[in-house]
């Protein structure tokens, strides 16, 4: 990796850590972290990785440990409430809020979500960073480094458990940083939606750096919905690494609506044999925001099944990014795997960079992918306006349409009309559709 | 035959698509009341000339003038068109993935409704009035829920079509190829849909390759068009005669 090994970002953020009380594995797990965050230094647009991604705007500021305030009240996050959720567990600047979060002792049975601090140290030492290796990235690594607080989800063998669990971050104050961290392990057989968004109630500048591990044991079901719903200053940056074992079956839903800078690593470990995963990705970018997907999946072994879908919409001087990467080793037989990459850019000034990237060891597979960047279908506008419509609310129905299809599929049904809602408004579909 | 103003009065039409002139001078009345079924042979211009008349963006109309209505149909936009009363059912219509078709048909039905200063309905209100129009045609209202033509067989496609005229209720309906990919059941109950939607004041293009269509919707003229040009006019034993003889002693003869 490219360094900058002169970083006043970065000294202030590695200094800002928490006095460290925690003993064994987990001191060590840190203390590896803060050398390996220190050493690597952080990406550069020189960095292949990172080559669309400017992060200097977010280098120049200096973030600093979340002052202890006031927390919101009840009602500032009434509005980012899912009806449907079994259990809410609020983080307000990367703290733990049990005023905010609902009551954990009425939970479904079989379901338990606590926080990190609470879980029993041997069984979360197995788990926590197997997943997402702080070696793997330098954001990753910061992340650990600051390991204190997070939540743990965690669903019993042959459970399914109907209603989302909802897990809120927000953000109170300008200039601090929070390094959330989430797993979820879902057990063989059982069937868990986690819901992880993230909000500001400010304007100003701050940081986020979240990791997200998942780990779906053999034959379970996970599905991640993340609603990256950041102020319009902020900046996010993220990994969500699952290990999906042998017929388990992992969904993504990763929404990026808000940030000025927002960056999604994605990576999904097929390690079990005919294990499947699903990942759907929307973009919904105007003014001078940036969002930024790389996703990787790794075909590790036979009789995997990947399907994505990723789509942008960028309006204004926005710029989108996605990079698809797509492994399949050598053992990986019968790998069927299907990428598809869609972008609608709304204005002149709009970009995107999307590339696919297939590295195909295996012989005995079925890989399609497609990238396609446009403005709306002249076609279908017509069609559109040969029955009527006129061409304002033709596009704005259109435009609506690209992004309804990735946030029906979220399947939680305050989430979809929330997020519909949201686009409705963005794209101007809400004059059109009343 | 009614002796009305005419509803469509096509002059001289000339039109270009991609820089290459398609349509070379075209002259066509309609009147209310009448059927019309347009014939002739792949590419020589049908569908050309109903995207023309619709206000396809891509083609451009170098000459002549068509008066809608009493309108200078040319100076509307395409969807001023369809609120004046002007319909065109696509050769192939266009799928819109991701919009539900029964948000699109009350989307659209409410817009012409509330052009032509008629009431809107409402969601619950609509959903039995495009049910009772479904029935006419047979078909399935689980195409409600789809996204708009996604996925539908080219059958369905067309019924979709035809769900919309009967909706939007147009002055003249030019159905471009509507049989076409139809089984003859389906045909025969897509034709009876269309003659219920026929009045005396309202009007139908046809443009087909088969006289099987016409058997159900009777044309009072049927005109061939050859190299962007309407070569024959006739009644509807001409088209009897093109389904035996094919279109090339017309050529010969012009
Ligand atoms: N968008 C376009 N760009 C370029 N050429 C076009 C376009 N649309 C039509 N043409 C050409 O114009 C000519 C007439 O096409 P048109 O579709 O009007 O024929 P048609 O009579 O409807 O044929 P068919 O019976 O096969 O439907 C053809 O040569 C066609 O290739
Ligand atoms: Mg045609």
């Amino acid at each position: 990796m490219e360094t900058s090994t002169v970083s006043p970002f970065l000294d202030q953020l590695l200094a800002d850590r928490p006095v460290d009380s925690a003993r064994g594995w987990l001191g060590r797990l840190r203390g590896q972290a803060l050398e390996q965050a220190h050493g690597a230094g952080v990406p550069t647009v020189r960095d292949e990785d990172w080559r669309f991604t400017d992060l200097s705007p977010l280098y120049k500021l200096a973030f600093r440990a979340p002052a202890v305030v006031p927390e919101p009240t009840p009602d500032a996050i009434r509005p980012h409430r899912v009806a449907e959720a079994a259990v809410r567990m609020v983080f307000v600047d990367g703290r733990h809020s049990p005023a905010l979060s609902s009551a954990v002792d009425v939970l479904p049975a079989g379901l338990k979500v606590e926080r990190l601090g609470d879980v029993d140290g041997e069984w979360l030492r197995s788990r926590l960073g197997a997943v997402a290796a702080f070696t793997d990235d330098a954001f990753v690594a910061i992340n650990t480094a600051h390991l204190q607080d997070g939540a743990v989800v965690v669903v019993d063998r042959d459970v399914a458990i109907d209603a989302p669990v909802h897990l809120l971050f927000v953000s109170t104050q300008p200039d601090a940083a929070a390094h959330p961290r989430v797993l979820v392990v879902a057990e063989p057989s059982s069937d868990v939606t986690v819901i992880e968004e993230h909000m500001a109630l400010h304007d100003g500048a701050y940081c986020v750096n979240a990791v997200t591990e998942v780990i779906a044991e053999a034959n379970a079901r996970v599905r991640h919905v993340k609603l990256q719903r950041d102020g319009k200053a902020g900046f996010h940056l993220a990994t969500s690494a699952a290990r999906v074992e042998r017929d388990a079956r992992f969904h993504s839903h990763d929404i990026a609506i808000g940030g000025r800078i927002s960056r999604q690593n994605l990576r999904v470990a097929l390690a079990g044999e005919g294990s499947e995963c699903h990942l759907d990705g929307l973009a919904l970018i105007d003014g001078r925001q940036l969002a930024d997907t790389h996703s990787f999946v790794d075909h590790a072994v036979p009789h995997g099944i990947s399907r994505q879908r990723h789509k942008c919409v960028v309006g204004g001087g926005a710029h989108a990014v996605f990079n698809g990467r797509v492994l399949v080793r050598s053992g990986a037989q019968q790998t069927d795997s299907a990428q598809q990459s869609r972008n609608l850019l709304l204005s002149e000034r709009a970009r995107v960079d999307a590339k696919p990237q297939l590295e195909i060891f295996a012989d005995d597979v079925k890989c399609a992918h497609g990238a396609t960047v446009g403005q709306l279908e002249l076609e279908e506008v017509f069609y559109l306006r040969s029955r009527g419509l006129d061409d304002l609310a033709a596009r704005n129905l259109l435009t609506y349409a690209f992004a309804a299809e990735i946030v029906d599929a979220i399947g939680v049904k305050s989430v979809v009309e929330r997020l519909r809602a949201h686009v409705m408004a963005r794209t101007g579909a809400q004059e059109t559709l009343r | 035959m009614s002796t009305d103003r005419p509803l469509l009065d096509v002059k001289g039409l000339t039109a270009s698509v991609a820089g290459k002139t398609i349509l070379k001078g075209i002259d066509f009345v309609v009147r209310p009341g009448e059927v019309h079924a347009i014939m002739g042979p792949n590419g020589s211009g049908k569908s050309t000339f109903s995207k023309v008349l619709a206000g396809h963006p891509a083609y451009e109309v170098t000459a002549g003038s068509a008066t809608f209505d009493g309108e200078d149909l040319f100076a509307l936009e395409p969807e001023m068109r369809a609120r004046a009363g002007l319909f065109l059912s696509f050769q192939y219509p266009v799928e819109v993935p991701g919009v539900a078709n029964a948000q699109f048909l009350r989307l659209t039905y409410n817009t012409v409704q509330g052009a032509r200063g008629r009431d809107e309905l409402d969601p619950l209100e609509f959903d039995d009035f495009v049910r009772e129009k479904m029935k006419l045609l047979e078909m399935n209202p689980m195409f409600l829920d789809r996204s708009v033509n996604e996925g539908f067989s080219g059958g369905e496609k067309k019924r979709n079509e035809i769900l919309q005229m009967a909706l939007l209720e147009p002055k003249l309906a030019f159905l471009d190829e509507t049989d076409s990919g139809l089984d003859i059941d389906a045909l025969r109950i897509v034709a009876g849909g269309v003659n219920a939607l026929r009045t005396s004041d309202n009007a139908i293009v046809l443009v087909t390759h088969y006289q099987r269509l016409l058997n159900y919707i009777v044309p009072d003229f049927v005109h061939v068009m050859d190299g962007g040009r309407i070569v024959k006019t006739g009644g509807k034993e001409l088209a009897l005669e093109l389904e035996s003889r094919g279109y090339d002693w017309i050529a010969k003869a012009a």
